[in-house]
């Protein structure tokens, strides 16, 4: 006898839950829970953690992630505005700016600052040591990706917005700066804080630029951690702290896009 | 004219009219959507532009204060020739209050910070002066409670009077209309319309694309009747509505009466 359509996707639904809960009685039965607390979540290397991870690991991947961010910011809007530029050569060179910096791997843009930038300059020095070459790398890569996410916005403010400003006497730039651009941020904060989420997680590249004891960041304290203890513990304890970073901003940018979807 | 006549928005030998358009051609890409218009405005007059959609008034109006750029033909504007290139645009719009239809509030901004933004910025006033003003200019349009509220908050009528509002505290030679009531629900027309008579009444020179023929022939100086890029008839509003002249005018108005 034929099924209902609706008496079908009765029964789908019913084999998906059976299908969840036999892999989570797999995962249960075949974890050897002895071994996992030892080696991962042991409670006395936990306590030995604490509160340095917070106090110098974490707090340094929010400083070099902060100082990243701004830069990018900074430079993403540059880019955006040249992009949109009347001027031919502007538009050309943040082109050029963004498609390298995007395409390019985190990793690759840290060692092209980090140890091919020293080699091939021997005599120059990027200001602000380890802290100074972080922000420009981070901020060269989240530059690249805020730079067309702002441009999107700008162009996605009415026509009518810039008109108007004009209309009243105002400069292109007076009334990019005044009405346009305070506009087009508006639309674009949901994917900058996205782009801040992913800024911290690149953050844990800076490793390669040589980090000093107190200039640990998370995954670096992990990995020091994890080699010293040999004991997978720190790890966890640092992808905590990633969590407690990206989640909530994760919220924020969940809280943001349902107002403006109400807005609309 | 020269360049020295137009940065400084003296007017010039051709004091007559506040508005002077002379041969102006328009084209879009392949689309010539304006073919030679002749239109004078005096000071102090009314001139409403009626015409259907697509006929190109709106483009005449905006090409008045250079938001598109003639392709043929010159433009006056109090003497100073907007077409000219060494023009000082901003001086020059800066003295043209503008409304459209979509009111274009600065969404960001409360009422008061959008009438003084550009008084602060274009104008350079102090603080205290552009928000008395302001606030002169609220009342005057009948909003002066609302004087901190955000346009999302207001009404389509109240918004599109905060936007003349907005363009009369730059203190304006004169005022464009662009289909200033065409978006509103129809019971707020009124009120859009009563702001717009008083300012006529002050001898404001005014030129207004409309689709509000009762107000073209109540308040209106002269009407100036356009289809497909050109200036079919003008004439005095009641004579003209009641006696078209042209096939074109008559037509149009059998439809919109």
């Amino acid at each position: 006898m034929p099924l209902t359509k609706r008496k079908r996707a009765a029964y789908l639904r019913y084999a998906q839950y059976v299908l969840i809960l036999a892999l989570a009685a797999v995962v249960v039965l075949a974890a050897d829970w002895g071994v996992l607390r030892d080696k991962f979540f042991n409670p006395d290397i936990i306590r030995d953690q604490f509160p340095d991870v917070l106090t110098v690991a974490l707090k340094n991947t929010v400083v070099f992630t902060a100082c990243g961010f701004a830069f990018g910011l900074a430079l993403g809007l540059g880019l955006a505005l040249m992009r949109l530029s009347s001027v031919g050569p502007w538009r050309w060179l943040s082109t050029g700016v963004i498609e390298l910096f995007r395409g390019l791997p985190a990793l690759v843009v840290f060692l092209a600052l980090g140890v091919g930038f020293p080699r091939a300059f021997p005599q120059y020095e990027i200001p602000g040591g380890q802290l100074g070459t972080a922000t420009l790398a981070l901020g060269l890569v989240g530059g690249a990706y805020m730079a067309e996410t702002i441009r999107a916005g700008i162009q996605a403010v009415p026509k009518g917005q810039y008109e108007a400003a004009r209309t009243l006497g105002m400069s292109h730039s007076r009334a990019m700066v005044s009405v346009v651009v305070p506009q087009a941020f508006r639309i674009v904060l949901p994917p900058l804080t996205n782009e801040l989420i992913l800024l911290t997680k690149d953050s844990s590249l800076i490793y390669i630029l040589g980090l000093s004891l107190d200039q640990y960041e998370l995954t670096k304290w992990g990995r020091e951690g994890m080699n010293s203890e040999a004991n997978l513990t720190p790890i966890i304890v640092v992808g905590f702290c990633y969590l407690i970073i990206t989640v909530p901003l994760s919220i924020v940018v969940r809280r943001m896009e349902a107002k403006a979807g109400r807005a609309r | 004219m020269t360049t020295t006549d137009a940065t400084q928005g003296a007017p010039a030998a051709r004091d007559a009219a506040a508005i002077d358009v002379q041969d102006l051609h328009k084209h879009f890409g392949e689309n010539e959507v304006l073919k030679g218009i002749d239109v004078q405005v005096a000071r102090g007059e009314v001139v409403c532009v009626i015409g259907p959609s697509g006929s190109g008034k709106s483009t005449l109006l905006r090409c008045v204060n250079l938001l598109e750029v003639p392709t043929i033909g010159r433009i006056f504007v109090e003497g100073v020739e907007v077409t000219d290139p060494d023009v000082d645009i901003d001086a020059l719009r800066s003295r043209t209050g503008m409304v459209f239809q979509q009111f274009n509030l600065f969404p960001h901004m409360t009422v008061l910070q959008n009438l003084c933004i550009s008084q602060r910025k274009v104008r350079k006033r102090g603080k205290e002066e552009s928000v008395e003003v302001a606030r002169r200019n609220l009342a005057k349009v009948g909003l002066a409670e609302k004087e901190s509220a955000y346009p999302a908050h207001l009404s389509g009528g109240q918004q599109q009077r905060v936007a003349i509002a907005r363009a009369l505290s730059m203190d304006p030679d004169m005022m464009l209309f662009d289909e200033p009531t065409s978006a509103l629900d129809p019971e707020l027309v009124g009120d859009v319309l009563a702001v717009m008579k008083d300012l006529a009444a002050e001898g404001m020179t005014m030129m207004v694309v409309t689709h509000e023929m009762g107000f073209a022939r109540e308040v209106g100086d002269k009407l100036v009747f356009m289809d497909d890029g050109v200036v079919v008839e003008e004439g005095l509003p009641s004579v003209v509505l009641s006696d078209p002249q042209h096939e074109r005018t008559r037509a149009f108005l059998s439809k919109v009466l």
